[in-house]
Order: C-alpha cells, then sequence, then structure tokens
C-alpha cells in the first residue's frame, strides 16, 4: 500500500508531481505506515550529524556501487539493502541530500533502475528542511525496523540509462551536458574543486548541448517552477518531450538531478542518464570529442 | 600493534598515527563512523588572526567539500616546530574529520616528522571501508600542502 501523493497545489504544475513532497508534507506524514525516509549525501558522515526522524542513510558509493565491477549492485545486493532499510516493495520511499539533492536524484535513479515503483524526492533536500528550523535528529528512534523478503529484481538498464555505445549511435540527437561551462568547453578537465575524478581530455561528447545542472535548482535548492524550466530546456534547447534525450556529466550524478527534471518535471517521454559520463568518454579509445563552447558537428563513422 | 596500521609499503606508521589507527581498527562499521564524527567535531577552531584573514589559508582543491589550511613553523630547519591551522564548514563532517585527524596527529611535531610522514598514512587507517578510498583522497591532498608549506616555510 503506498501513501498517497503530496496534494500541495504549488507541485500540481508539474508533469509528474506524485513524485515531489514538500517539507510540510513530510513533516505532517512522518511514521506513516508504508513510509521510508531516505538521506543520500555526497558527505558520507552527514547523516550522523543530525538527520530527519526516522529517515536511514543509503550512501551512493557504499551502498549502490559495486566495489568490483565500475556498476550498480546487482538484485541480491539491492534486495538486501532494501531489507536492511526496512523498505518492501510497497514502500513510498521519500529521498532527500545535500547539495539540491544530486545525490538523493541519483539514488532515486539507482531504486528505479530495480523498478521501485515508488520513490520521490523531498523538493530543497536537506538545506530546505534544515533552513525551516524543522527537527533534526541524531537517534535511530524511529527508524524502520529491518524487513525481510524484498525480491530479488534484475536490474532493467535499458529504460532509463545509457551506455556509450548507446551514445555514439545518438551523436546529433537530443544530447545534453549538464557539467560547468568550463568542462564543457575543455578549460578544465573536472568540476572546480574536484581533479580527483578528472580524465585525460577536456571537452564534450560531439553534438551535445551546456546546460549546467544547476539551472534548474533554485537559490534554495528547491526546483525551479515548471515555466522556468520549461524556458531553459523546451525553448533555449528546443527539445521536443516526444524525442529520446540523454544526460550525461562527471560520472551520473549531476545528470541524474537533469534527468529527474526532464522525466517527471517537464514530461519527457524517453530520457536516460549515461553514467558513464565525461569519465568514461574522456578517457576512452576511439571516441571523438569536440573541444570549444559550441556543441560541434557529428563525426562521420 | 596490529597489522592493520601499517602503511602499504610496509613502513612503520609514525606513533600519533598509529595510536589515531589502532583506535579506528578496534571499531567496526557504523562505530568507526562515529569516530570520525568525533574527530569532526573536535577540530580546533582557527585563532582569531586565521578567522579574521581567511585570505591567509590555502585552499585543499582535492577534497570535496570546502577546507583551507595555513601552517606556521617555529624556528627553522628540520627541528621547528610545525603548527597547523585548518577550517571548513559544518556542513562537510567528512573533511573536518580528515582535518582533525592531521591535526592531533601532527599539530606541534618537529617539521622534519611531519615530512617523514609517509603519504601512504590515510590509506592505514581504517577509514577505506567505512568513507571509500575516493573519499580519502582528500587526505592525501590535505597532507601533501602541508609537507608543502612546511618545507618552504622551515627553508627545506
Amino acid at each position: 500500500m503506498t501513501v498517497p501523493a503530496d496534494p500541495t497545489p504549488a507541485l500540481q504544475e508539474y508533469a509528474h508531481p506524485e513524485k515531489l513532497v514538500t517539507t510540510q508534507w513530510l513533516a505532517d506524514n512522518l511514521g506513516t505506515d508504508g513510509l521510508v525516509v531516505v538521506e543520500s549525501d555526497e558527505d558520507v558522515l552527514l547523516y550522523e550529524t543530525g538527520h530527519i526522524p526516522g529517515a536511514v542513510k543509503v550512501d551512493w558509493h557504499l551502498d549502490l556501487n559495486d566495489q568490483v565491477t565500475r556498476d550498480y549492485v546487482d538484485g541480491e545486493g539491492f534486495a538486501k539493502l532494501m531489507d536492511a532499510s526496512g523498505i518492501t516493495r510497497e514502500t513510498t520511499v521519500v529521498v532527500y541530500g545535500d547539495k539540491s539533492n544530486w545525490w538523493a536524484a541519483y539514488a532515486l535513479w539507482v531504486f528505479e533502475l530495480f523498478g521501485h515503483a515508488d520513490v520521490r524526492l523531498l523538493d530543497g533536500g536537506r538545506a530546505a528542511w534544515q533552513a525551516e528550523g524543522r527537527e533534526m535528529t541524531t537517534s535511530a528512534d524511529g527508524a524502520p525496523a529491518a524487513t525481510t523478503g524484498y525480491p530479488v529484481v534484475q536490474r532493467d538498464d535499458a529504460p532509463i540509462r545509457a551506455y556509450r555505445e548507446d551514445v555514439l549511435d545518438f551523436l546529433g540527437g537530443q544530447l545534453i551536458d549538464v557539467r560547468s561551462p568550463q568542462e564543457f568547453s575543455g578549460e578544465r578537465t573536472h568540476m572546480p574543486d574536484y581533479p580527483q575524478e578528472g580524465t585525460v581530455r577536456g571537452g564534450h561528447i560531439p553534438s551535445a548541448r551546456s546546460v549546467p545542472w544547476a539551472r534548474a535548482a533554485a537559490e534554495d535548492g528547491r526546483f525551479r517552477s515548471r515555466p522556468e524550466l520549461e524556458a531553459i530546456y523546451r525553448e533555449e534547447l528546443g527539445f521536443d518531450t516526444a524525442a529520446p534525450v540523454i544526460a550525461y556529466c562527471r560520472i551520473g550524478e549531476r545528470s541524474a538531478h537533469t534527468w529527474f527534471v526532464l522525466r517527471y518535471l517537464l514530461g519527457f517521454e524517453d530520457v536516460r542518464n549515461y553514467d558513464g559520463s565525461w569519465t568514461e568518454w574522456g578517457n576512452a579509445v576511439r571516441l571523438p570529442i569536440t573541444v570549444g563552447t559550441e556543441p560541434g558537428e557529428v563525426p562521420a563513422r | 600493534m596490529s597489522t592493520g596500521s601499517t602503511p602499504a609499503d610496509g613502513a612503520e606508521l609514525p606513533a600519533a598515527f598509529a595510536e589515531i589507527a589502532d583506535d579506528f581498527h578496534a571499531l567496526t562499521g557504523r562505530d568507526r563512523l562515529q569516530l570520525l564524527l568525533e574527530f569532526a567535531n573536535d577540530l580546533p577552531e582557527l585563532p582569531p588572526r586565521y578567522a579574521e584573514h581567511p585570505e591567509l589559508l590555502e585552499p585543499v582543491p582535492e577534497c570535496q567539500s570546502p577546507i583551507f589550511l595555513v601552517t606556521e613553523v617555529e624556528g627553522s630547519g628540520r627541528e621547528a616546530t610545525a603548527r597547523l591551522f585548518f577550517s571548513a564548514p559544518p556542513e562537510a563532517p567528512t573533511t573536518r574529520g580528515f582535518a582533525s585527524i592531521l591535526a592531533e596527529a601532527l599539530d606541534g611535531r618537529t617539521v622534519g616528522e611531519v615530512l617523514d610522514t609517509p603519504d601512504t598514512v590515510t590509506g592505514a587507517l581504517g577509514l577505506a571501508e567505512v568513507v571509500s578510498l575516493l573519499r580519502l583522497n582528500g587526505m592525501a591532498g590535505m597532507l601533501a600542502r602541508i609537507k608543502r608549506q612546511l618545507r618552504l616555510k622551515a627553508g627545506l
């Protein structure tokens, strides 16, 4: 049994308002049967400093990534994580995190690789909750008891995840690069302040359009309004909601944020996140790149 | 000393790090993270001469969160005393924890002792399993910057 959607009027303008909840709705619904709150942050210790009462922690690196292959955990690994987190296949999951919900959006995307039906984001994430002076705790009281029997589901990557071969066949399509302008042009090979995740070559995938992910977030970390988002992705880029889109960044986390915006807030029908992203493409043998601020031509093959 | 506190290259850990490493290795999982959080909470405040002049501190871009550090040398050469100061915001507890470990192990030691600290020390604390190797790169970045500053300031 899933928990009813947040009826807040402000959310109803989005294509899929059921994928977002407000801080007020969450505060009112904490402790509801069938609802589990998940915190997913960049900083692995932030949850321990205090979290929303009853929230469980899922770390993108330690819990969701396979530790041997550059890939996500398999069905057994995911089922084990869900059981330990008190999440059943029917549970409504609300994810929130730091940095305008980057990592929360990434976690949500991984949940959807496993077809978990009802996963939502807390609009504004951890910062919005804290800014409103809402309760935070270091206590484990109220955390869901571990459950058993989450099904071992084969991950279904194809609908929402792109591999590099998919991207190579997609050049000239609605390809969007959500990194900083300096990474896009090739001036930098890493995000400002993240040099350890750099690449050999700077630039972008030929034909990609540049829209840094943060343009979709307001100053308070919440998503921008639908008209503001339409202005960026529909009008400025001229993207068509019925045609497929692939988004990428450096490792797929910032592009998960844009993936969420396009898929659920603007209702694009077919959006995939290329998690190999620039750390794969920029280093890969025999793949073409474009340097500079223009999208660039699709190379002849 | 536990075998877990030997760096990858086989060299003995400096005593201060060995003690910290043993404390971490004595714990598992979430308790190990809690200890890192205690370090984060115990990171000393900047003295006013730096708190009022943040431009004097050097950024550490290897860390995913904003952290700044500055060193002072009392005396010259390898026998001089090394002083370390760090600044990182409360929303970056992992980074604060790393800084706090370095402060506890190295602040007040001789410049020579700090320079002799093996670069592999950050991997020997038992933190890779609980915070991941990727994140530990930030701590190695801090240590490298500390050593470079000290070398310059001690005239080595």
